[in-house]
């Protein structure tokens, strides 16, 4: 038999052996070869270790394995063992890490069968993949145009039919904004609801690891596998996992839709305000109900972010100092070692690490740090509050389509508001999801975001399932 | 009111963050860096005499563990990974640190 599209698919199909792992990974890698050449989605593909892992699959299934021979792909910040992990810079290249993340273990326990590792914004740091040290990625709609970032890698290598399921990390939207600039699905779940053992730190507070997939079966089928409590992530949360494909009711009659009218004024793209309308109107008609809504702090959302990610960045990158992993710059005195080693952070890293180290610096840490992180506290509370009257928030993901490459690589503050609608999310420690909505007339994608209680992706996988049924997303050719 | 940062208030911040910075770098970062804190300045207009100290954001809030020894990375591999180590004497190397 030809190899399923759905993870879900390929997973009944090599579980009853219609068809063997090692068929469905070949064919992973062969349009991997096919098509990444032009769109640049991986920065390592690991066919030998893929091929060999399928092989193992093959003469020895697991039982209850619910990805058995799925193909994934992993953003290049998650560890896995003995195969290269950059996070795309200079500093960590050639660097092979002597452990994996949770979330690999996790995949490798459920069957699934790890192809490669896909490109990003340097220590995802950025909203395009541009800021990538090994040259950025394409958007499969338009390769003259960003995959958004910088989880853009994972996102183009789903959007693109490489592989039918992905692992991104977020930390202000880097998993949702390049769902919805490339049309795919993309989870950002509940602060601690995924192990982040593994994971190379940007913003403590912040970072989480999620989904890319085409459906919600899929991504309910990859979330319980990785979604649950970790010993060695302090911050990963101990609360029941549920069972995310039982939630695929087909039904959100009753749910209720908060919609912040003030925040969709300024800024926002006709075709994305068309779509976005569009997608709400058929979320009304399968039963929800639209309230409009006020989220009075959430316009604060960029520039709280900035301070917060960045002050927690110059704090976890001063571990790159050239002494115990990745390279090392010539040197005669270790003063001079971290000085010439950290003189390979790419422009956007050092920028982060400027801003981050200055407002931590003494004298401006209230005024700046600790400022932000009560305006944090005020973004939270405007969700808890509306939380009492609606189940999720609507909002578009992204303001705009997917820009032009180099478009906004000169100038950071436009490119930070690619992340105008996704920072809140993370801010409030909260789950949210872009689902595809619909293409503009230049064919680009469009994302609706849904943002719901903590610990509740069970109803954005739902809502999501529900809208997919009724307004199929157009896949791209590429 | 926002700051202006100078290229000499660059380099003072790059020197806490032990990064070496090309010429152009400083002079490029100096308006970057005043423009973004210019935009976050809005931050500072809103009120928050409501929250008197940052709260935690981890849902869980802090997870303590009893601490117990484990089983963690065997020494030899993880010197592997390093630019330079003394694997015998299970070591990592770095340059002379006295007198630097």
């Amino acid at each position: 038999m030809s190899v399923p599209e759905s993870a879900c698919e390929i997973r009944a199909a090599v579980a009853t052996r219609q068809i063997s792992a090692v068929d469905v990974c070949r064919a992973a890698l062969a349009r991997i070869a096919g098509a990444d050449p032009a769109l640049h989605a991986f920065l390592h593909v690991d066919e030998k270790g893929a091929l060999a892992r399928a092989a193992d699959l093959d003469r020895t299934p697991p039982s209850d394995a619910p990805l058995l021979g799925v193909p994934i792909a992993l953003k290049d910040n998650i560890c896995t063992a003995g195969v290269p992990t950059t996070a795309a810079s200079r500093l960590l290249e050639g660097y092979i890490p002597p452990y994996s993340a949770a979330v690999v273990e996790r995949l490798e326990r459920a069957g699934a069968v790890v192809v490669g590792k896909t490109n990003c914004d340097e220590f995802a740091m950025g909203s395009s993949t541009e800021h990538s040290a090994f040259g950025p990625t394409r958007n499969p709609w338009a390769t003259d145009r960003i995959p958004g970032g910088s989880s853009g890698g994972s996102a183009v290598a789903v959007a693109a039919g490489m592989v039918p399921l992905s692992l991104g990390s977020e930390t202000g939207g880097s998993i949702r904004q390049p769902a919805a600039l490339c049309g795919v699905l993309g989870l950002k779940p509940t602060y601690g609801r995924v192990s982040r053992y593994g994971l190379i730190a940007f913003g403590s507070s912040l970072d989480q690891i999620g989904p890319f997939a085409t459906s919600a079966r899929d991504m309910a089928a990859l979330f319980g596998v990785i979604a649950g409590a970790d010993p060695r992530d302090a911050t990963s949360a101990a609360d029941a996992v549920p069972d995310y494909t039982a939630a695929l009711t087909g039904d959100v009659a009753g749910l209720r839709v908060g919609v912040p009218r003030e925040l969709l004024k300024d800024g926002v793209e006709p075709g994305v305000r068309a779509a976005f309308d569009a997608a709400l109107e058929h979320l009304r008609q399968a039963g929800a109900t639209l309230t409009d809504i006020a989220l009075p702090h959430a316009a604060l959302a960029i520039p709280v972010y900035y301070l917060v990610a960045n002050a927690e960045a110059s704090s976890n990158l001063a571990r790159f100092d050239g002494v115990r992993y990745g390279t090392r710059a010539d040197a005669s005195t270790v003063s001079d070692l971290y000085y010439k080693t950290r003189a390979r952070f790419g422009a956007e890293a050092k920028r982060r690490i400027m801003i981050g180290t200055f407002v931590l610096s003494s004298g401006y840490y209230d005024a700046y740090y600790v400022k932000a992180q009560k305006v944090r506290a005020l973004i939270r509370k405007d969700y808890d509050d509306a939380f009492a009257r609606i189940d999720v928030v609507a909002l578009p993901t992204t303001p705009t389509t997917a820009f032009k490459l180099g478009e906004r690589t000169s100038d950071p503050l436009q490119m930070y508001l690619a992340d105008v609608f996704t920072a809140a999310a993370n801010l409030a420690g909260l789950p949210a999801i872009s689902i595809p909505c619909g293409l503009t007339s230049e064919k680009l994608p469009v994302g609706l975001q849904l943002t719901a209680r903590p610990f509740d992706e069970a109803t954005l996988l739902r809502a999501a399932d529900v809208f997919e049924r009724r307004a199929p997303m157009p896949r791209c050719s590429a | 009111m926002a700051e202006t940062l100078t290229p000499a208030d660059v380099e003072r911040i790059a020197t806490l963050a032990r990064l070496e910075l090309t010429r152009d770098e400083v002079a490029l970062f100096a308006d970057q860096l005043t423009a973004i804190l210019a935009y976050a300045d809005q931050v500072q207009q809103v009120d928050t005499s409501a929250i008197p100290v940052p709260p935690a954001v981890a849902a869980a809030g802090n997870n303590m563990r009893d601490d117990e020894p484990g089983p963690s990375l065997d020494r030899d591999v993880v010197l592997s990974q390093a630019p330079a180590a003394d694997r015998a004497a299970g070591l990592f190397k770095v340059p002379r640190v006295i007198g630097s």
